[in-house]
């Protein structure tokens, strides 16, 4: 029997499985880059005002950190510059999530077992997500080009644009296949796909700020570089994307060499003993949550200080550019007030704060996972009250929540410090500033606990939609001038713009107070309903 | 003394699907209850309405003298709960989730969950990942087993063991039941209930169909006997209560109501006894005749009686 036999029918049921949410990514995607080109087409309309804004922001440091270099001052250039990047990134999310879900995930549960006893190859499952995945990118390459050519954009840019953001989901795709044969669960092969996935932004992101004689070739090693070393809209370099193309061919080849040397259900990683006996905090809902979580959360604390050191230390290069009213401009509208300096911190600051949310929902939809996995029950049954058990899920991802902020200022305030030579002050000063971001991400935790209590079918989804929507507003919500009562839905709009902004009291009381409510109002629904 | 667990006229519907219809179940105190019944038939909905996991649509159920709703901490302290689909999480080791789940209960008897782990070959090094279906099953029961609890609910706890872990498991709960806990097992093994139960309740679709002593649900049902007689027997067919008779030369088998036994052996007495087996009801034959019209139950009356409808 073939070791592919059965992939047709197993990429069918996968695409069943995905028929919902595989749209609603390349939905999300393309809005973000087609919603940015019509955005810069209002916001500057003369070919003159684009370029008064191309030229600022080639030169600065941060700027290019932040979104990479401009290879034109056309609206298309403008677009690819902004997002591009971004976009390449979250197709790559997307990829991975495909890939796992299809293969490690699905050996978790077992479901792989009974379908693999069938006349299905060695290799079926494996294929069968990788064709799915590709199938993804390849409709989100002909979606994001066709929306970019209606919008007025040249096809050729518009297309490779498109392919430069597919490529990177490509080499994503290949990257998660390798890390699920490698790694000893789903949710490890999955972060370890993120943190390549985290360490390919960051290398882009020092590669494209090291300015003429530092290490700009780093950026050439980032699959998310390749994306704008492609220069689409400029002078397109089509045979750039040989490189996603080969990486990605290569490592789903590793990947299928791996998958033939490993057991069923287990990684190539040598399973570890664990402990005989319970350590002596072990002993309730809160040891547990934080048993569970340290690892994940570990991840996400290193992850928040690699980025705010490095996206930290480009920030004195926006310095020498104070006098721009474009880079003002554009940078008071990412969310900052006073000093250019402290308007880009600020935007790391509100960028962090979206990542922190971002773990916190994922904590809080934990106590719904572990629900439906039935392991709520031996918990509830052996004498947890559910309030506990809820309150312990939920202080776990609260105090990490804040950890990883914490993180991420100490990041930024060390890197930025390093460079500027300021002292520890500026540590401090970055410290705070993330955790004043602490309020806005509990009140979206808030809502996934009230979704858990009340709406635990809807929860999962609705979390996640929650704070898609929240990102979607703080990155177009300006650009796309949305009435300011649709801003007020958002926490983050009410967050204070630190460092340099001044900070009230009121808003951020509002907010924790929200979100305890939210919190307590999830807790009692949870104690009203059937479990599982 | 109150029973342990007393369920009255037990309601319970998820959408249009009733799963619990009227379920009565009462387990005295001190005594090891058996609780039957086919898949579906509403046995674990009791067990989690039972642990206040999901709230009765109608009816009463206490548990233990309380209300299993409104006090579900407080009475899973004097109680322990095995599963039947063991789902434990896949970072932790055996030894860890046997003290996270005995610490809730706030008793473990240190060295009896050695002895335990002894007794049913556990690795507690083990992540739970790494554990077969009847490995995380054994990691439930030896926590369960080795807490100082007045009441064990087990639903198909043996599901996965093999037949010497299975053995092991009887010879605990007889333990138990000599100290006096109150155990109610709900199985598919009949054998099992029928060496370790003193009552047991038979459910399905959602309403108990029996309740009571093994010994009093026999008399519900039909005596097996097979008799080897002196000479061809004769009139055997005109007996009340004589069922599936089947007579070959001189030896003859059939069933035979409990009441009219006595009628029976005089007139095979009458023809001459060479020799005699009777056999009582097993618990599967009991438990057949309550699922007969349940759709697959009647496909062994179909193999004897060569036609089903």
């Amino acid at each position: 029997m073939s070791t592919l036999a059965g992939t047709s029918a197993l990429a069918r049921l996968a695409a069943r499985r995905d028929r919902i949410m595989l749209p609603a990514w390349i939905y999300v995607l393309t809005a973000l880059v087609a919603g940015t080109a019509y955005s810069f087409r209002k916001l500057y309309p003369t070919v003159a005002g684009r370029e008064q804004f191309a030229a600022v922001a080639a030169r600065n440091p941060a700027l290019l950190s932040l979104y990479g270099p401009l290879s034109g001052s056309s609206i298309g250039s403008l677009t690819a510059w902004r997002y591009g990047a971004f976009a390449a990134l979250g197709a790559g999310l997307m990829s991975i999530f495909i890939v796992v879900r299809h293969t490690r995930a699905d050996e978790e549960t077992g479901r792989l077992e009974l379908v693999g006893s069938a006349a299905v190859g060695r290799h079926a499952a494996l294929a069968a997500g990788l064709l799915i995945a590709l199938s993804a990118n390849v409709a989100l390459a002909a979606v994001v080009s066709a929306g970019l050519i209606a919008l007025g954009l040249p096809a050729a840019g518009s297309i490779s644009l498109a392919l430069a953001i597919a490529g990177c989901g490509l080499v994503f795709t290949s990257v998660a296949a390798v890390t699920a044969q490698v790694a000893q669960t789903a949710r490890g092969a999955r972060g370890a796909a993120i943190g390549v996935l985290g360490a390919a932004y960051l290398l882009r992101a020092v590669g494209d700020s090291a300015g003429a004689h530092g290490p700009g070739w780093l950026t050439w090693l980032s699959p998310a570089g390749w994306a704008e070393l492609i220069r689409p809209f400029g002078q397109v370099r089509w045979w750039i994307l040989a490189l996603p193309l080969a990486t990605a061919a290569v490592a789903a080849a590793a990947a299928g060499v791996l998958a033939a040397r490993r057991d069923y259900g287990a990684g190539l990683l040598a399973q570890r003993p664990g402990p005989a006996r319970a350590a002596g905090w072990l002993r309730g809902p809160l040891g547990l949550a934080w048993r569970l979580q340290r690892g994940a959360l570990t991840g996400w604390v290193i992850g928040a200080l690699a980025y705010g050191a490095v996206v930290g230390e480009a920030a004195k290069g926006i310095g020498g550019l104070l006098g721009s009213s474009e880079i003002r401009k554009i940078l008071t509208r990412m969310g900052g007030e006073a000093g250019v300096t402290n308007a880009y911190l600020a935007a790391i600051m509100s960028f962090s704060g979206l990542i922190a949310a971002g773990y916190a929902v994922s904590a809080v939809l934990r106590l719904r996972s572990e629900e439906t996995g039935a392991r709520a029950d031996p918990l509830l049954a052996a004498g947890a009250g559910r309030s506990s058990w809820a309150l312990g899920q939920l202080v776990i991802a609260a105090g990490g929540t804040a950890l990883i902020l914490a993180a991420a200022g100490l990041g930024a305030g060390a890197g930025y410090a390093l460079r500027s030579g300021s002292g520890g002050s500026e540590v401090v000063r970055l410290v705070g500033a993330g955790l004043a971001q602490l309020p806005a991400a509990l009140v979206l935790a808030g809502v996934a606990a009230v979704l858990v209590g009340v709406a635990p079918r809807a929860s999962v989804a609705g979390g996640w939609i929650a704070l898609g929507v929240v990102v979607m507003m703080v990155f177009l919500g300006a650009t796309l001038q949305l009435s300011h009562w649709i801003l007020d839905m958002s926490p983050f709009t009410h967050e204070p713009k630190l460092p340099g902004g001044t900070v009230s009291a009121a808003p951020l009381t509002w907010l924790t107070v929200i979100a305890v409510a939210l919190a307590a109002a999830g807790i009692a629904g949870l104690r009203r309903r059937d479990i599982g | 003394m109150t029973d342990a667990i007393a369920v009255s006229g037990l309601r319970k519907s998820y959408g249009r699907a009733v799963a619990l219809d009227g379920l009565n179940l009462s387990v005295a105190t001190g005594e090891v209850h058996g609780f039957l019944g086919p898949n579906g038939s509403g046995k674990t909905t009791t067990i989690r309405i039972l642990l206040g996991l999901l709230r009765a649509g109608g009816g009463s159920a206490r548990l233990l003298g309380g209300d299993p709703w409104t006090q579900a901490a407080a009475l899973h302290r004097r109680l322990a709960y095995v599963p039947g689909d063991v789902t434990l999480w896949p970072g932790l080791s055996g030894g860890e989730v046997i003290d996270l789940l005995g610490r809730l209960r706030g008793s473990m008897d240190a060295s009896r969950r050695a002895a335990l782990i002894e007794l049913f070959d556990l690795d507690p090094t083990k992540k739970a990942r790494a554990y077969s279906t009847g490995n995380r099953q054994k990691v439930a029961l030896i926590s369960a087993l080795a807490s100082d609890v007045e009441l064990l609910l087990l639903d198909e706890p043996t599901a996965g063991l093999d037949p010497l872990m299975e053995a092991a498991f009887r010879a605990c709960i007889e333990e138990e039941r000599k100290r006096g806990r109150t155990v109610l097992l709900s199985s598919h093994i009949l054998s099992e209930v029928e060496a370790l139960c003193d009552r047991v309740t038979i459910i399905r679709r959602g309403r108990t169909v029996e309740s009571g002593t093994l010994a009093g649900l026999r008399h519900l049902t039909r005596t097996s006997i097979t008799a080897e007689l002196a000479g061809p027997p004769a009139g055997l067919d005109r007996l009340p209560g004589v069922h599936d008779l089947d007579i070959q030369g001189r030896r003859v088998r059939c069933q035979v109501d409990d009441g009219q036994i006595d009628a029976l052996l005089r007139q095979l007495t009458a023809v001459g006894v060479r020799s005699l087996t009777s056999q009582p009801p097993t618990l599967e034959e009991l438990f057949l005749s309550h699922y007969a019209g349940d759709g697959a139950a009647t496909l062994p009356a179909g193999e004897h009686g060569g036609v089903t409808a």
